[in-house]
């Protein structure tokens, strides 16, 4: 086997691939054909690093030397001046949003020092598709001792101690809901991982299954041996064929070596996995919608009780569970419950991997232990807002959760106080809202996409959301009529209570919390027919600021309407009557005189 | 292969572990000068020497870096060896030759080799 002297690290995640990551891949080796370096340094492909917004990535070890938005053209000067001269290619190292100064090393960023990863711990450090690379970093030792060292009850008991919570959102004690399907008695019983991530702007299980499969296969078999399941489902959307395609390879590798399929590790104990594509319906992200999605039927959810850990898959004792709530299990039984437990709040234990997005300046997969502020998250990880404009609030959970504003920046993150505050948890999406986000229309966004989800099956989720959208619409309109503020807190209560599955239940949460926090806005809609963000079309006009505007004529000659007028070196004007509200005086402005008011 | 025992877990871990240290930290680090100068000198022989040495005696926490110039040029090959709590010890002139006295004297049994030495910084 050959000593590398050097490994270089390319991310292979999804967003690194769509900025070219894969051609990097392909240059990069072979650059150093050419140099005659292949023999003494490899390149592998690895999982997210997270820094999605700074990709495509490439780490070069053993330094640690930290590139980002690495071209495939650059490959050749990596290769000529670090990899064969030994120079760091200054150019290409990651410049720090806050100080604007070069940083070179993976664990001088402050956007990875102040994250705590457990869940993420092999993201961007192995290669997903080499099991044996899993291996080397303790992976399957958790299952190993599990099946060798523990009976069921010890594993569950584990889990208990560990304080593990659902991290699809609900929060649901994990341990407690392998105990219910434990007790179920039955000739067959399954395990299910819901990877069916479908929340605008989540994208931390596609992460975690793209960068590393074997972690939540792993869980799973654990789990299963502890509920006495002997065969699993993991139910991932098929918008993310390469999260499939890296499962089935690592399933396939973890068969060859004994550690899926009959006899596990020579014990008596089998395990056998599915993968099961979904066709990419939100609500199957619902555990009894899913379950019938599995089994061929429409994805529609039903009443529970009966729960699936009595009644779930094809009528058999299922546990269900999320792609990140698996992801914690290995390291949970590997280093034990306490470990874990001493990470987090008293109540929410361990850590949570976020998704974050919007107007923040390192957008990406963060994970940080439960009891972070919100201001750790978006000004020291997420380095502050873009362009340094006034941070507004926080949609926190996605189309089920709600918002948060400035007073709630020092709120410790956990389940209790995300649920007092009006939000939830969630699955963990974070958009990161500035001054000039409508939050009525941030309301209507979230909505729009709930509304056109809602699997129709119950009254309250079907019409109710089609109304409170309604009334939405005309408000960002211009249209609001007085009273329509309590109507939507009605029919939003309403929904919430009487729907029968999480998605109806939660799909007001957006409407209700803005109103919460943000209910001038809505008046200022209503009332004055005025958006303050500015952002509402049918309540905005466009003007042109005398103070600033050179006369140089360029608006007058690019509006299509012919609704500017002025003379040459003088302030021009915009007719509002005539004004289509393109937009494009604005962009033509060389002085920037013209906004949206 | 079918893994039947924690032993064959352990087995498959420990030559991961091997594939994969490049990527660790905190272990005895080598520095080759690879400017035009060093490579001129015969610096990537020296490398490839390095890397043969380590791999014939089965080091696996020695890391191998290249760097740029630092100006002494004349001095080229220049080699470094930084073992974890120890002063930077650079050697000047290194032929191949020289590699796997280094290596055994140096990283195994932690002498310094005197008569390449040409320079110590803490």
């Amino acid at each position: 086997m050959p000593t590398y002297r050097s490994h270089v690290l390319v991310c292979g995640g999804t967003g690194c691939v769509s900025s070219g990551s894969l051609k990097l891949q392909e240059n990069l080796k072979a650059e150093l054909v050419k140099k005659k370096l292949d023999k003494e340094i490899l390149v592998v492909q690895t999982g997210c690093h997270g820094m999605c917004e700074a990709g495509p990535i490439v780490v070069v070890y053993p330094e640690g030397t930290f590139y980002t938005r690495v071209q495939p053209e650059d490959a050749a000067e990596i290769v000529e001046e670090h990899l064969f001269k030994g120079r760091v290619v200054k150019r290409l190292l990651h410049r720090e949003e806050v100080t604007a100064e070069a940083v070179a090393h993976y664990n001088e960023l402050p956007f990875y020092s102040k994250q705590h990863r457990i869940t993420l711990k092999n993201c961007g450090y192995i290669n997903p598709d080499n099991i044996d690379e899993y291996i080397g970093r303790d992976g399957y030792q958790g299952l190993a001792k599990a099946l060798l060292e523990m009976t069921p009850d010890d594993v569950i008991n584990e889990i208990k101690a560990s304080g593990l919570r659902g991290r699809g959102g609900g929060g649901f004690p994990t341990g407690m809901k392998w105990e219910f399907c434990k007790k179920s008695v039955s000739d067959k019983k399954y395990t299910i991982c819901n990877a069916d991530e479908g929340d605008p702007g989540a994208f931390m299980d596609r992460s975690l299954l793209e960068g590393d499969p074997h972690c939540v296969l792993e869980g799973m078999a654990i789990g299963a041996y502890a509920m006495g399941a002997d065969e699993g489902y993991i139910y991932c959307r098929a918008e993310y064929p390469l999260a499939i395609k890296r499962l089935k390879a690592a399933i396939a590798q973890a068969e060859s070596y004994g550690l899926l399929g009959k006899n596990i590790m020579g014990t008596n104990f089998s395990f056998e996995l599915h993968v099961k594509e979904g066709a990419g319906a939100f609500v199957c992200g619902e555990e009894t919608a899913l379950m019938a999605s599995i089994e061929g039927e429409r994805g529609m959810p039903r009443p529970r009780p009966p729960f699936p850990a009595n009644k779930g898959l094809w009528g058999k004792p299922s546990n269900i569970n999320n792609v990140e709530t698996w992801g914690n299990v290995p390291q949970i039984i590997f280093n034990g419950g306490a470990w874990y437990a001493a990470l987090g709040t008293e109540k929410s234990k361990g850590t949570k991997v976020f998704a974050l997005t919007g107007k923040v300046k390192n957008t990406g997969l963060v994970e940080v232990p439960m009891g972070t502020t919100i201001r750790e998250v978006v000004f020291d990880i997420g380095g502050g807002i873009i362009d340094d404009k006034k941070f507004k609030a926080v949609q926190i959970g996605g189309p089920s959760g709600g918002c948060l504003t400035e007073e709630h920046l020092d709120l410790p993150i956990s389940y209790e106080s995300l649920t007092a505050a009006g939000a939830i948890m969630g699955s963990g999406g974070l958009v990161v809202v500035d001054e000039e986000t409508c939050m009525v229309d941030l309301a209507k966004f979230f909505l729009e996409f709930t509304q056109a989800e809602s699997c129709g099956k119950c009254v309250p989720c079907r019409e109710g959301t089609k109304k409170m959208l309604d009334i939405l619409t005309r408000i960002t309109e211009g249209n609001g009529k007085p009273g329509d503020i309590e109507k939507l807190e009605y029919l939003g209560t309403q929904v919430k209570e009487a729907s029968l599955c999480g998605l109806g239940q939660t799909a007001p949460n957006p409407v209700l919390t803005t109103i919460r926090y943000f209910r001038d806005e809505y008046e200022a809609h209503i009332n004055d027919k005025k958006c303050p963000a500015g952002a509402c079309l049918a309540l905005t006009n466009y003007v042109i600021d005398p103070g600033k505007c050179i006369g140089c004529t360029k608006c007058a000659r690019i509006c299509p309407v012919g609704a500017i007028t002025g003379e040459i070196k003088k302030p021009h004007v915009i007719d509002t009557e005539k004004c289509v509200k393109c937009g494009a005086c604005a962009e033509a402005c060389p002085v920037k005189a013209i906004a949206r008011r | 292969m079918k893994i039947t025992s924690l032993e064959d877990l352990r087995k498959i871990k420990a030559s991961a572990t091997d594939q994969t240290s490049a990527r660790s930290e905190g272990k005895t680090r080598i520095i080759i000068g690879l400017g035009t100068c060093g490579i001129a000198a015969g610096a990537r022989a020296v490398m490839e020497a390095v890397l043969e040495e380590l791999g014939k005696r089965g080091l696996k926490d020695v890391s191998v870096e290249g760097t740029g110039c630092i100006g002494m040029c004349q001095q080229e090959p220049l080699l470094d060896v930084i073992r974890p709590g120890e002063p930077r010890i650079t050697y000047g002139r290194v032929t191949v030759q020289d590699v796997p006295r280094i290596v055994t004297e140096h990283l195994v049994n932690g002498r310094i080799v005197e008569d390449r030495l040409i320079g110590r910084a803490d």
